[in-house]
């Protein structure tokens, strides 16, 4: 996790709000690091997390978490993390017998499928089981990516079904958070995804949107981070906030600042 | 005009956008309604009957009625405890109630059904029950009137179900606003009337109501201080930008040297005869070896 954006979201490990669905979006350039910054966030918050990673196999997450400092082969073990690969299991879908439907099931039907033995997957993996395992504080959900279930032949109402029924047992049966991404397809005319983004920005809590600059790629700055705090649950007269900050990514971490401020130019 | 948006009658349609959300409104005129002692009853597609309920005190909950289609909506959990018919089911039983009060029946939202279901169906359904006071039935019994009214999220539909929803509501409210302030821009579109435009500044209240406003003050806005004059660039200059009389004589009087005038033609025409031959003159220099021997001597031509 990046310690400077948890400062900017005003949030830590330990008193993290519960019951939200943050949406993750990129435009023009590559979120991923606001993945791996939720996933090492919410296992060093002691959560029980199911991740749907459809887009990166697992050791590379599990690369990349070593260097901000969880370990994900470890918390697979001790049943803190669920992991469905999608790259491995979407092949398993064909080539193993299953009794029950496959998360995966959509891919084999011919017509626009729905995603509920997905969602009946991530409801299994997070309900919570007897008291004997050791407590862990909330389920979380985590989604890489949505954009492309739209590829693979899905619906983008099917998928706001899905994220829908999420909703309903990860944030509110169960007081947990949800976190997902969709890529913003920009330029490109892609109606699909922007009614699966719209519908989504919709039900968001926390929009996170990830975009390059508009005057094209930089060494010293990677792009900038637009955050916009939706639904305040406490006063209403609160409106909606927004702040952008332009941020470079190094290594092992990433480093936020006001527009204009890098300090490669000041 | 915008506290009184639902005595108008028939359908108001609540348009809002991902910057400017329009719940909170949607609430506000669910609890007015409930205050004036309406039956006011929610169809709930999109967030739970908890967040709903949130911020409205106990007297206002017990006036409320909520059809949950949040938690199972297309039974996928198959236990039956789904309702049956769906949103437009229940929409329809509350068309054929027996009671007279006056009812307010709030949609969250116009967005879910219309993603769900056939834009036809909606619309029909929507027809008959926001006419169905003005059409009684055949028998003669009376029927008690029916307010709808519903949030619709601008960005996720075409302007086919947009525009079909819009000739049906009786009254339109887009959210927009700035710098902060939220605002109503609200079209009525009465029978025999002609419709009617305005724009209201409010803001909602942490126990939702509504607070009417002028609009964003003025001193907010950013405008140009008048005490500071324009400041004129050609002042105190280095240069000279102007030209003087007399210099924009001699500039005038100036031939360029490569424009063919009469003058030089006739001088190119006649060859001046006291014109001198040129000279070339030397200065040897010192290594410099000068033979006044012509080489061309030993040539016999």
């Amino acid at each position: 996790m990046f310690p400077e954006l948890n400062n900017l979201l005003n949030t830590t490990p330990d008193r993290a709000e519960q019951g939200k669905l943050t949406l993750l979006c990129d435009a023009k350039t590559d979120g991923s690091f606001l993945v791996h910054h939720f996933l090492s966030f919410y296992l060093k918050a002691n959560c029980k997390v199911c991740f749907v990673a459809l887009i990166q196999s697992f050791s590379h997450y599990n690369i990349v978490g070593q260097k901000l400092g969880v370990n994900l082969t470890m918390a697979r073990e001790r049943g803190q993390l669920v992991f469905l690969e999608g790259l491995k299991s979407a092949v398993d879908v064909f080539f193993q017998p299953q009794e029950k439907p496959h998360p995966l099931q959509f891919l084999r039907e011919a017509n626009a499928g729905n995603l509920k033995p997905l969602f009946e997957f991530v409801r299994e993996a997070l309900k919570p089981v007897g008291s004997g395992e050791a407590g862990w504080t909330y389920p979380v959900l985590l989604v890489d990516d949505l954009s492309v279930l739209l590829s693979l032949g899905l619906g983008a109402v099917a998928v706001l079904d899905f994220i829908h029924y999420c909703r309903a047992t990860v944030c509110w049966e169960l007081k947990g958070n949800v976190v997902v991404l969709v890529h913003d397809s920009g330029d490109v005319e892609d109606e699909e995804n922007d009614i699966l983004l719209n519908g989504l920005s919709h039900q968001s809590h926390l929009i996170l949107r990830a975009e390059g600059l508009a005057t094209g790629f930089c060494r010293d700055v990677h792009g900038q981070l637009r955050i916009l705090w939706r639904r305040p649950s406490q006063s209403t007269s609160q409106r909606d906030q927004s702040l952008t900050y332009q941020y470079k990514i190094q290594d092992r971490s990433v480093s936020f600042f006001a527009k204009g401020m890098s300090p490669a130019v000041l | 005009m915008l506290d009184s948006l639902l005595a108008l009658g028939g359908l108001v349609l609540l348009r809002d956008s991902v910057e400017w959300e329009g719940r909170s409104l949607l609430k506000a005129l669910v609890k007015k309604s409930a205050l004036c002692g309406e039956q006011v009853h929610i169809l709930g597609c999109e967030v739970s009957e908890e967040e709903f309920r949130e911020g409205f005190d106990s007297d206002i909950n017990n006036r409320l009625v909520y059809h949950d289609f949040f938690r199972d909506p297309l039974n996928w959990s198959k236990t039956g405890e789904a309702l049956p018919g769906g949103p437009l089911g229940a929409l329809r039983a509350m068309c054929n109630r027996t009671d007279l009060g006056p009812v307010t029946i709030a949609l969250d939202s116009f967005s879910w059904l219309l993603l769900h279901l056939p834009c036809t169906t909606l619309c029909q359904t929507l027809h008959t029950v926001s006419h169905q006071d003005s059409c009684p039935p055949g028998d003669g019994s009376p029927v008690g009137k029916v307010h709808v009214l519903g949030l619709l999220h601008e960005e996720l539909h075409g302007p086919g179900p947009m525009g079909a929803l819009s000739s049906l509501a009786q009254t339109e409210v887009t959210l927009g606003g700035t710098m902060g302030q939220a605002s109503a821009r609200i079209l009525c579109r009465r029978p025999r009337q002609r419709p009617t435009d305005q724009t209201q500044w409010f803001s909602i209240l942490p126990d939702f109501s509504l607070d009417l406003q002028e609009g964003p003050s003025i001193e907010s806005q950013p405008h140009s201080d008048p005490h500071i004059p324009p400041v004129d660039p050609t002042a105190h200059l280095t240069f000279n930008l102007h030209l003087s009389k007399k210099e924009r004589e001699a500039r005038d009087n100036l031939t360029l040297p490569f424009q063919f005038s009469s003058e030089k033609q006739e001088a190119l025409l006649r060859p001046r005869p006291s014109q001198a031959t040129s000279h070339i003159f030397y200065e040897p220099d010192a290594y410099d070896d000068l033979d006044q021997e012509d080489p061309d001597d030993d040539l016999d031509i």
